[in-house]
């Protein structure tokens, strides 16, 4: 089951065409990655979804349904670029964005206790914005963006202007969104969240959708049929259907040699090889990383 | 409709709240009593009457000077020394001195006085004085005091409208005064609140909270909510100005209108006594002054007040709307206030230029050039606020009106679909021809 679908999105701007065919499917309470360099076009994506602009052509499916404007409260969007009201004070504030999301004033009154209390932020209620520090107002924006509960929550690059600690924080309130069934759009550079968040993504170079599906299968697409080994002794007879790659020695006197073997062959018989010649320490596969696949998927059609 | 209702709320709030908004509702009329204060305060204290003795030894000179609002004068038999010391204990401000041989030798006149003499007194002594000497040698002539008395002629020339309601009393400079002050308030509102709109959209471009906002409403609606609630904050603005300008000269003018009454009962009593030694001259004179003054209250009384207050509240609102379209469209173009002068000044260059014109259109309220732009919507708020209080035909009136409405839907058209574009455009440059192209994007 999607919550979200688009289907061959295009949108021109003057010369320049931002999105070209673009079609993504987004399962339901997922941890979905939206991946690509600058200016590849995942903000103009970004704004079609939430029907800041139309696509040219395309349609988008929100849960089954063509895209309509009352679906702006099913949506929760943390911009980029983040930005509040400076003379307002936080609670107002929120009150007022809750509103504008279709919520009442009791409503938004009663969530929003909740979330201040959860974030230990209750004496900001009356604080004006401009006098908290960029990431206090970051948790604001964080507040705003989920107090209606959305069920689909899209969030572009929601870590930068965190500390450590509070990055944690919005970590495990994504998590735990996603477990009550929310799903999370998620726009970042940053592959070692992606790594560690998404179960599904998507990338997109130069207005085209390059690559997409669950973060499990891509991994599996770009394995390299590689494996590395860490060893005492000397290596040097391997039959050569197995081909040695690199060697080198370790900190600690061990030999460390990555080797590839044929896609149709054993990893069985390689570690057979292995034990009948040297003293292993350790032994894996290597399984490429996110920022491997950004880089390689994106090189590749950039060529 | 609801969001939109949220949005007015929120931009209206946020204004009226703030300080410089209640600063500036009640130090507005403080600021417009205090100088009518001022020259209300300089006009009554120059009704306080100057009293001066004239020690007259020429004997020609008694009951000769004519008493007005500025001076009495009491004629003393007693002589030039006893009079010099007595004069400031018998309350008197200054002493005429006419030695005998006056009409020979007018130089040697002399005025005593504690303070030293205003300007004013001392031409007024000598007017009369050289007035006197006048007549006396003219009758001396042969021509007596009946044919001089006749040959001053004060003319006040009284306009009249001819109207299908007959002749009405009315006052050129009343109506041009009303006109004109009309105008120019709208001309200064559509500014200042146009400006406001324009900074209310750059504060939510450089904020980049207008991501946010505009992922909830349509951007019409945010820009539509925020004109309408700048409109209500003018509104406001008006309505306490008007409310607390008529308040303090209500209780300004109980203060000040005791001390108005005071100095015209003064004159009155003197100018009785003056009248009953001078006969019927100064009881004209007095007549004349009055008729000034009513006759301008007069004037106002027969314009049409409810139709100018509500061409007024229309011009204002279609004025203001007309343009803060276009200011708010400036401000989603723009990264900073710096880029704002190129844009503003052809879209103020109309608003620039009808205040100009309405100076012409005063002198001639009925001609081509007032008619034309008293109908194109970009002057007409201006213009045509001159004209009303002048009387306009009916059918003016509404093509004007009409074509305001139109012209406010255009330009709101044309903000719109430059808005909706410019908010998301950041840090480049824009020129005209890109603007152009914005609005022909779609979606």
């Amino acid at each position: 089951m999607n919550i979200l679908e688009t289907h061959h999105i295009v949108k021109q701007y003057a010369e320049h065409r931002a999105l070209d065919d673009v079609s993504l499917h987004v399962p339901k309470g997922s941890i979905f990655g939206l991946l690509g360099p600058n200016g590849a076009g995942k903000t103009s994506l970004i704004r079609i979804i939430n029907q800041i602009t139309a696509p040219d052509s395309g349609e988008v499916i929100l849960d089954g349904e063509r895209l309509k404007p009352d679906h702006i409260k099913r949506i929760g969007y943390l911009p980029e670029e983040r930005g509040l009201y400076k003379k307002m004070k936080v609670g107002e504030q929120l009150l007022y964005l809750a509103q504008l999301k279709g919520l009442t004033e009791k409503e938004a009154m009663e969530k929003l206790k909740i979330w201040f209390v959860k974030f230990d932020i209750k004496t900001w209620w009356t604080k004006q914005v401009e006098d908290l520090s960029k990431g206090m107002q970051q948790k604001v924006q964080f507040v705003a963006t989920v107090m209606h509960e959305p069920d689909l929550i899209i969030l572009d690059e929601p870590f930068s202007g965190f500390d450590p600690i509070n990055a944690n924080l919005i970590k495990d309130e994504i998590l735990e969104l996603r477990d009550k069934g929310k799903t999370i759009i998620f726009s970042t550079h940053r592959m070692e969240s992606v790594e560690e968040l998404c179960d599904h993504i998507a990338l997109i170079n130069r207005s085209h959708k390059v690559l997409d599906g669950p973060k499990r299968a891509i991994k599996e697409q770009f394995k390299t049929h590689t494996y590395h080994v860490e060893y005492q002794g000397t290596l040097d007879d391997l039959p050569p259907a197995f081909e040695v790659l690199t060697t080198t020695a370790t900190d600690d006197n061990f030999q460390r040699t990555d080797i590839r073997i044929p896609p149709d062959a054993a990893v069985n018989e390689l570690i057979r090889h292995l034990l009948d010649r040297v003293a292993v320490r350790s032994f894996g596969e290597n399984i490429p990383s996110m920022n491997d696949i950004f880089i390689q998927a994106v090189g590749e059609t950039t060529d | 409709m609801h969001t939109i209702f949220l949005i007015i709320k929120r931009e209206y709030l946020v204004r009226v709240r703030k300080r410089s908004f209640v600063i500036m509702t009640i130090l507005g009329p403080l600021l417009i009593f205090a100088f009518y204060a001022i020259i209300g305060w300089a006009a009554v204290s120059s009704i306080d009457q100057k009293k001066v003795a004239v020690v007259d030894e020429s004997g020609r000179f008694t009951n000769q000077f004519k008493n007005d609002d500025e001076t009495t004068y009491s004629y003393e038999k007693q002589s030039l020394s006893v009079a010099k010391k007595s004069f400031v204990k018998q309350g008197y401000d200054a002493l005429v001195f006419i030695p005998k041989d006056v009409i020979e030798r007018p130089k040697t006149v002399q005025i005593f006085a504690q303070k030293s003499v205003s300007l004013d007194l001392q031409n007024n002594i000598e007017r009369a004085i050289g007035k006197e000497i006048e007549t006396i040698k003219l009758s001396e002539a042969g021509i007596t005091q009946k044919v001089i008395e006749d040959a001053k002629v004060n003319v006040d020339a009284q306009t009249i409208n001819l109207s299908d309601a007959g002749e009405k009393n009315s006052n050129a400079i009343a109506t041009t005064i009303i006109g004109y002050f009309c105008a120019f308030l709208i001309y200064i509102s559509v500014f200042i609140y146009g400006t406001q709109v324009m900074r209310g959209v750059m504060e939510e471009k450089t904020n980049r909270i207008v991501e946010v906002i505009i992922s909830s409403v349509k951007p019409f609606q945010l820009m539509l909510g925020k004109i309408i609630g700048v409109a209500l904050v003018g509104l406001t603005q008006f309505l306490l100005w008007i409310t607390l300008t008529i308040g303090l000269f209500t209780i300004g003018g109980t203060i000040m209108g005791d001390k108005v009454d005071r100095g015209r009962q003064a004159m009155q009593t003197s100018g009785a006594a003056g009248a009953m030694a001078q006969g019927p001259a100064s009881a004209e004179v007095k007549k004349t002054q009055e008729s000034a003054v009513t006759s301008v209250m007069r004037a106002i009384d027969t314009l049409n007040i409810p139709l100018i207050v509500a061409c007024f509240l229309f011009y204002f609102l279609g004025g203001y709307l007309i343009y803060s379209a276009l200011f708010g469209a400036i401000g989603a173009a723009v990264d900073n206030e710096t880029e704002t002068q190129q844009f503003m000044f052809p879209i103020t260059l109309p608003i620039i230029g009808a205040i100009a014109v309405a100076q012409f259109v005063i002198r001639d309220p009925d001609g081509p050039l007032a008619f034309w732009t008293s109908i194109f919507p970009l002057t007409s708020p201006v213009v045509m606020m001159v004209r009303v209080p002048f009387g306009v035909p009916g059918w003016e009136l509404a093509l004007s009106m009409v074509l305001l409405i139109l012209g406010f839907m255009g330009t709101t058209w044309l903000a719109a679909r430059i808005y909706r574009v410019g908010i998301l455009m950041y840090g480049k440059k824009v020129s005209y021809k890109e603007l152009s192209k914005w609005v022909f994007y779609k979606g």
